[in-house]
């Protein structure tokens, strides 16, 4: 170790990684429908695309994390986003590529995907 | 990215109880089911709650799983990690509520808690060194070398007011200080950390050990800029397999990453650090003896002056700190002296783990700022006492501290308060004791104790502290008399005032805090002949009241034949055989026998 910016890329890497063990309430959850409906109707495709693209974007301030059925399993892979402090949004029959523009439009610019929204189904 | 972290307590309280084959068993059910790219699973140190081993934490929920078993862990990967259903039966009882599942942070025993020297414990892979840079690892070493003058780090630690978590509580600052300066020519200098830690009850320096190894390190190598020293020592017990593992393990990243050697942070600083076992003897704790013992020779202590700042290892200026001190050292070279000494009281600033045990029902570590009261760390945190008995005392540090009263259990805890209620901080253990210990007894204990780890160098502490247990085996025989009490204290303080070391000088402590808090009960063994308590053998009876059936249970069970009587009638004791054993009042299934 010679300098202190080593140190601060080594702290840069890992960052993301062990702040996840906290219970932050301050962070962005992308809670995911894996139930035996989601994970049929594909939800495990999708969420390996959150996955992969927050950590291309290092994003350290989503956890992504799944849930139960809740009941409306024609709609499945369903996919709740919550941002701190804001009503959360449910989006429906997802693909990961609809799972990467959620990351970039909602999670990092904050503009709701509508059309992807359990709101248009309706 | 991993979505999830399962984090697996490796601790030795966990450890014991199965904790790597469920971590094994984890990783495999976790393949199985296709999740290994998006669950980690993370060996980390101890997280406290250790009477609820082994434990397990899954985030980002939080979920708080004890007293998990190997069988466990296929219904937590495929409801939990699988299909998001918390496994509600497993979690912690305080965590749910009428509302789900509550924060672990929020309940009783780490509510109070402020971790500084245990930050890391539990969350972070000990085995990892970029997990801890992670947590700013390193950073205050950086901090030091490059923005701060050796001068300057010793100023900071000595405004933080920190003092040595050891024991005895000497300031931090000015042993370094005193190294630095004493002797300006020396070519050497050494930096030593004690986790000879032998207290009975003690733990959490293994734990800091175990959890958090790199901390210790990087403090060493701040002390080592400090005063001056390339070279450092961690005297640690063989009995730590585990500690002494995550050591080595630390060490030898620390080398890797160039955080310890030469020129670290191209400062120009040398520092490295070695590993020296110790055998298990209590006095080598003390800091004489534990650097006779580093040098390779018998582990005895000498006299001081000189003080080890001035001759210490290999004769030259030398500092021994505990492990638990070393700990908070990085938090306050980063977050300056101000943020320490907030915490605390006058005199006794930041925080101090405690150990607790005995007749208590969260057995296991937690870590309070200083002048938190006995009632809070052992009611609200540790949970009370078990089996609605009530509380008798508190033993603070070890068998050179003293037993605490239910009239101080509202004192502040300091290292000065201590002293004043007649026991001393030590290095934290804390043993609390319910009506159905004997003190007499546990005074016995404890000197048993340290005469059975006299090093035997000096007559005070060989033969005065063996012919005090003398007088406390007739007492406890029932044959003591009065005048006994007054030979005993005058006993004591000849020892404490002419022992060699720490471990003579204090080895009369738990008798004398006995004396003064339950000195009736001395009287009882005494004059009455009896055991308040009855846990001295010689002075219980065992018999057997009018509830007995006359089911020839307890003869059938008597080792010594003591036991007669006909079926269905009133069976009887013969006390010139019974051999007090207690088989009798084990079986009976009417609670027909009673001590006396």
């Amino acid at each position: 170790m010679k300098s202190l910016e080593e140190l601060r890329a080594i702290k840069e890497k890992m960052k993301a990684s062990v702040n996840d063990r906290n219970e932050n309430s301050d962070k962005i959850k992308v809670v995911i429908g894996m139930a035996t409906c989601g994970i049929a109707a594909g939800a495990r495709p999708v969420m390996q695309a959150f996955l992969d693209e927050i950590a291309k974007r290092g994003l350290d301030n989503v956890t992504v994390s799944q849930t139960g059925c809740i009941g409306m399993c024609k709609l499945e892979p369903l996919v709740d986003v919550f941002l701190p402090g804001e009503e959360k949004v449910t989006y429906i029959k997802m693909t990961p590529e609809k799972a990467v523009r959620v990351v970039n439009d909602h999670i990092v610019n904050k503009n709701i995907v509508s059309e992807y929204t359990i709101g248009s189904a309706e | 990215m991993y979505r999830s972290h399962v984090l697996v307590c490796g601790g030795t309280g966990c450890s014991s109880s199965g904790s790597a084959k469920i971590r094994t068993e984890m990783e495999n059910e976790i393949k199985k089911q296709g999740l290994e790219n998006e669950v980690k699973v993370v060996q980390t140190g101890c997280f406290g709650l250790c009477a609820l081993g082994p434990i397990m934490i899954v985030y980002p929920e939080g979920c708080f799983y004890s007293r998990v078993t190997v069988e466990d862990v296929p219904e937590i990967v495929s409801e939990h990690l699988l299909k998001g259903r918390v496994v509600t039966r497993l979690l912690y009882k305080e965590t749910v509520t009428e509302n789900g599942v509550k924060s672990l942070n929020e309940t009783n025993f780490y509510k109070k808690q402020h971790r500084i020297a245990l930050r890391n414990c539990g969350v972070i892979n000990p085995e990892n060194i970029e997990e801890y840079i992670a947590r700013d690892g390193y950073a205050a070493l950086g901090k030091a070398l490059t923005e701060m003058t050796p001068e300057g780090v010793i100023d900071v630690i000595l405004k933080s007011g920190l003092r040595g978590r050891g024991g005895a509580g000497f300031p931090t600052g000015r042993k370094w200080a005193l190294a630095r300066t004493i002797v300006p020519d020396a070519d050497q200098k050494y930096v030593c950390c004690n986790a000879d830690e032998g207290d009975p009850g003690a733990f959490m320096d293994r734990s800091v050990l175990e959890g958090d190894p790199h901390a210790v390190l990087e403090a060493m190598a701040i002390a080592g800029y400090a005063i001056g020293a390339s070279q450092g020592y961690i005297y640690v017990r063989a009995e730590y397999p585990i500690a002494v593992k995550r050591l080595r393990i630390a060490i030898n990243q620390a080398r890797e990453y160039g955080l310890l050697g030469k020129n670290i942070f191209d400062s120009g600083f040398d520092f490295d650090i070695d590993v020296r076992l110790g055998a298990g003897a209590f006095v080598c704790g003390e800091e004489t003896a534990l650097m006779t013992s580093i040098e390779g020779h018998r582990g005895e202590p000498r006299p001081r002056p000189p003080f080890p700042a001035e001759k210490g290892l290999f004769g030259k200026p030398s500092i021994l700190n505990n492990v638990e001190t070393y700990a908070n050292v990085p938090q306050i070279i980063l977050n300056g002296a101000e943020w320490f000494s907030a915490m605390g009281t006058e005199k006794s600033k930041g925080t101090k783990v405690f150990a607790l045990g005995g007749k208590i029902t969260n057995t296991g570590l937690v870590e309070v700022p200083m002048g938190t009261t006995l009632r809070e760390i052992i009611e609200d945190i540790g949970g009370g006492i078990p089996n609605g008995k009530k509380f008798k005392a508190a033993q603070t540090g070890g068998p050179s501290g003293g037993c605490i009263p239910a009239q101080h259990l509202d004192t502040p805890i300091d290292y000065d308060n201590l002293i004043a209620i007649g026991s001393m901080m030590g290095s934290g253990g804390l043993i609390v004791m319910d009506e159905d210990n004997c003190m007499v007894d546990i005074a016995k204990f404890f000197l048993e104790f340290t005469v059975d780890e006299s090093c035997g160098k000096c007559t005070p502490c060989r033969i005065g502290n063996k012919r005090l247990l003398e007088l406390l085996n007739k007492i406890t025989d029932g044959n003591g008399t009065l005048e006994d009490i007054d030979k005993m204290e005058e006993l004591c303080h000849y020892i404490k005032n002419n022992s060699l070391c720490g471990l003579g000088q204090t080895a009369p402590n738990p008798v004398l805090s006995t004396l003064r808090y339950f000195r009736d009960e001395y009287v009882a063994h005494i004059v009455d002949k009896t055991c308040p308590a009855h846990v001295c053998k010689k002075l219980v009876r065992y018999e057997i009241t009018d509830e007995c059936r006359g089911c020839t249970k307890c003869a059938r069970n008597c080792p010594v034949g003591a036991i007669t009587g006909k079926v269905k009638e009133k069976h009887v004791i013969d006390q010139s055989k019974c051999i007090k054993c207690g088989a009798c009042m084990d079986n009976c299934n009417f609670k027909a026998i009673i001590k006396k």
